[in-house]
């Protein structure tokens, strides 16, 4: 009898070991599966992007069709300007909201705002684009940097909003009933404590935001529309890395193909950049929230 | 406030046991969580500068009667209050109380220490700069008052730009103390401030404790009963909602009046 079910035992084991292992196998294939494009992705990008990446790149507005050299200068700085304009659209709006959900957030209305959010996170960015046309482009009768910053700062918003409300939820309630017991008022545990605490994670989540809608092309087709000239008016057209970048891929010049892969290339770095930045702030975050 | 001890002159043991004047006069006290019923019928007078413990076993509601006392229990949705709380002969369930003055008056320290994750000097300052005392240089000093009477002055004087979080329990604790004693309350509340805390750090909180009741009336909740024969001058017994008995610790401790006080201080349940 006990011969037996030590045998039985030892099979069992053996099955247990077995599955245990296969299924390592299995998650680990399919963690590799999941680099494995981001790789080639970056490789390729590198591969094609550097020979034509030099200092003119970097210093030069593009030249005319035809005529070899030039840079995509005016599309970094385009680029750059227009994230600042989509944060100033979408920050406060994503934050304030963040924190009323977060904070005032148990009733129907709330609901409602955290379905529209949803909602708009899933609306695709050329409809957005559109959408902005109608309502920016149409009425200035022109495109204009402004129009593409709104663009894209609506897109930031409900991220934005969800993340800085999950994680001013996630601050325990023994702060705010520090702060409230010393004789603070809810906006002052808000402002004071609680956003403190949320600091970290509330700040990646806002440059993951901006990582996100830095590479926005699809929005900015009939916002920012693009341009060849170096431009920081706000109410002109302005070139962005994701616009020329299409431009230049679509039109049948090689060397225009060869700055379009350096253009990714930058662009890949920028927002491989923010999201450093947003890892360093994070260093510490289960520390300070939890 | 502070040096302005009372009856710590050299009458006899037995008559400076209590303070007579009455801090606290709760009448008829109930709450609610919605339909549940915490509290009933609580009538409970606390008197100033001593320490009154509150036991029972959990759920009893005597957490939520500590939060009453300074309307902490506002905060929760769906909570209703009645009867009186009468604080120096004011009810402070009236609609013209401020609860910010409330709450700069009875002060709060909870179960687990909870700094703000900001430095030790600004954990202490954040009370005085809310309410706006002690403005500019001042506040340095109040600061170092503050460390001093909840005697972590020594262990952090170097190092008050130091994350508060860097502290251990016990120190995170005393800060807590600081902090609130930072705004200058009358009463601290003290909602089991020792449960998170190893031993040595527990009786230095009680020691703590014994120095402040000199100018602050201190009412404490303890699942720990030896602490609360050991620090209280009176104690109250809390059982489903209910206060059971109250009377002067030696009492409660030694001839409970109520047998079901005797079963819970003998442990037979709780």
């Amino acid at each position: 009898m006990t011969a037996v079910r030590h045998h039985h035992s030892s099979v069992r084991r053996a099955r247990r070991r077995l599955a245990n292992t296969l299924m390592w196998v299995l998650a680990t294939l399919s963690a590799l599966a999941a680099l494995v494009p981001l790789g080639f992705v970056l490789y390729y990008i590198a591969a094609q992007g550097l020979p034509a990446l030099n200092l003119d790149f970097f210093t030069h507005v593009p030249r005319p069709v035809g005529e070899p050299g030039g840079g995509m200068a005016n599309a970094i700085v385009g680029t750059i300007i227009l994230i600042a304009l989509a944060s100033l659209v979408g920050l406060p709006i994503g934050l304030l909201g963040g924190i009323y959900l977060a904070e005032f957030g148990a009733n129907r209305f709330a609901g409602i705002i955290r379905f529209a959010a949803d909602v708009l996170s899933g609306v695709p960015s050329i409809v957005i684009g559109i959408f902005v046309y109608a309502l920016v482009v149409v009425p200035m009768h022109r495109f204009s940097a402004l129009a593409g910053g709104v663009a894209l700062g609506i897109m930031m918003i409900p991220t934005v909003m969800r993340t800085s409300e999950e994680l001013i939820r996630l601050v325990p309630a023994s702060l705010r009933e520090a702060a409230l017991s010393l004789g603070a008022t809810h906006p002052r545990t808000v402002f004071k404590v609680v956003l403190l605490a949320a600091r970290a994670g509330v700040v990646t989540g806002v440059l993951l935001a901006i990582a996100r809608i830095a590479g926005e092309t699809a929005p900015l087709l009939f916002t920012a529309f693009g341009s060849n000239l170096w431009s920081a008016r706000l109410d002109q057209p302005i070139a962005s890395l994701p616009v020329q970048i299409f431009t230049y891929a679509i039109a049948p010049y090689d060397n225009w193909h060869a700055q379009a892969w350096a253009g990714a290339l930058v662009l890949v770095a920028m927002i491989l950049i923010l999201s450093a930045a947003a890892r360093y702030a994070t260093r510490g975050r289960l520390r300070t929230v939890l | 406030m502070l040096g302005d001890p009372q009856g710590h002159n050299d009458l006899p043991r037995a008559d400076q046991r209590f303070s007579l004047a009455e801090k606290f006069v709760i009448r008829s006290l109930g709450f609610y969580y919605g339909r549940f019923q915490a509290l009933r019928g609580i009538n409970l007078t606390i008197r100033e500068r001593q320490i009154t413990a509150l036991i029972g076993p959990s759920g009893c509601g005597k957490s939520t009667f500590l939060r009453s006392l300074n309307r902490m229990n506002d905060i929760i949705e769906g909570a209703r209050t009645e009867g009186t709380v009468l604080l120096d002969e004011e009810d402070i369930y009236q609609p013209e109380i401020d609860v910010v003055a409330l709450r700069r008056r009875v002060g709060m320290v909870f179960q687990r220490p909870n700094p703000f994750p900001m430095s030790i000097f600004d954990n202490i300052a954040f009370g005085p700069r809310i309410h706006g005392l002690a403005p500019g240089m001042e506040l340095g000093d109040l600061v170092e008052r503050s460390l001093q009477r909840a005697a972590l002055w020594q262990e952090v004087k170097d190092k008050l730009r130091e994350s508060a979080l860097s502290l251990s329990g016990g120190q995170q604790q005393r800060l807590c103390i600081a902090r609130v004693l930072a705004v200058d309350p009358e009463v601290v509340l003290m909602d089991e401030p020792c449960s998170a805390l190893d031993p040595i750090s527990t009786l230095r909180i009680e020691e703590l404790m014994d120095e402040l009741k000199e100018s602050y009336t201190i009412v404490i909740v303890t699942h720990n009963m030896q602490q609360a024969a050991r620090v209280s001058q009176e104690t109250g017994f809390f059982l489903t909602g209910e206060l059971i008995e109250f009377g002067p610790s030696e009492m409660i401790f030694t001839h409970p009046h109520d047998r079901r006080t005797e079963a819970y201080i003998t442990g037979r349940f709780g």
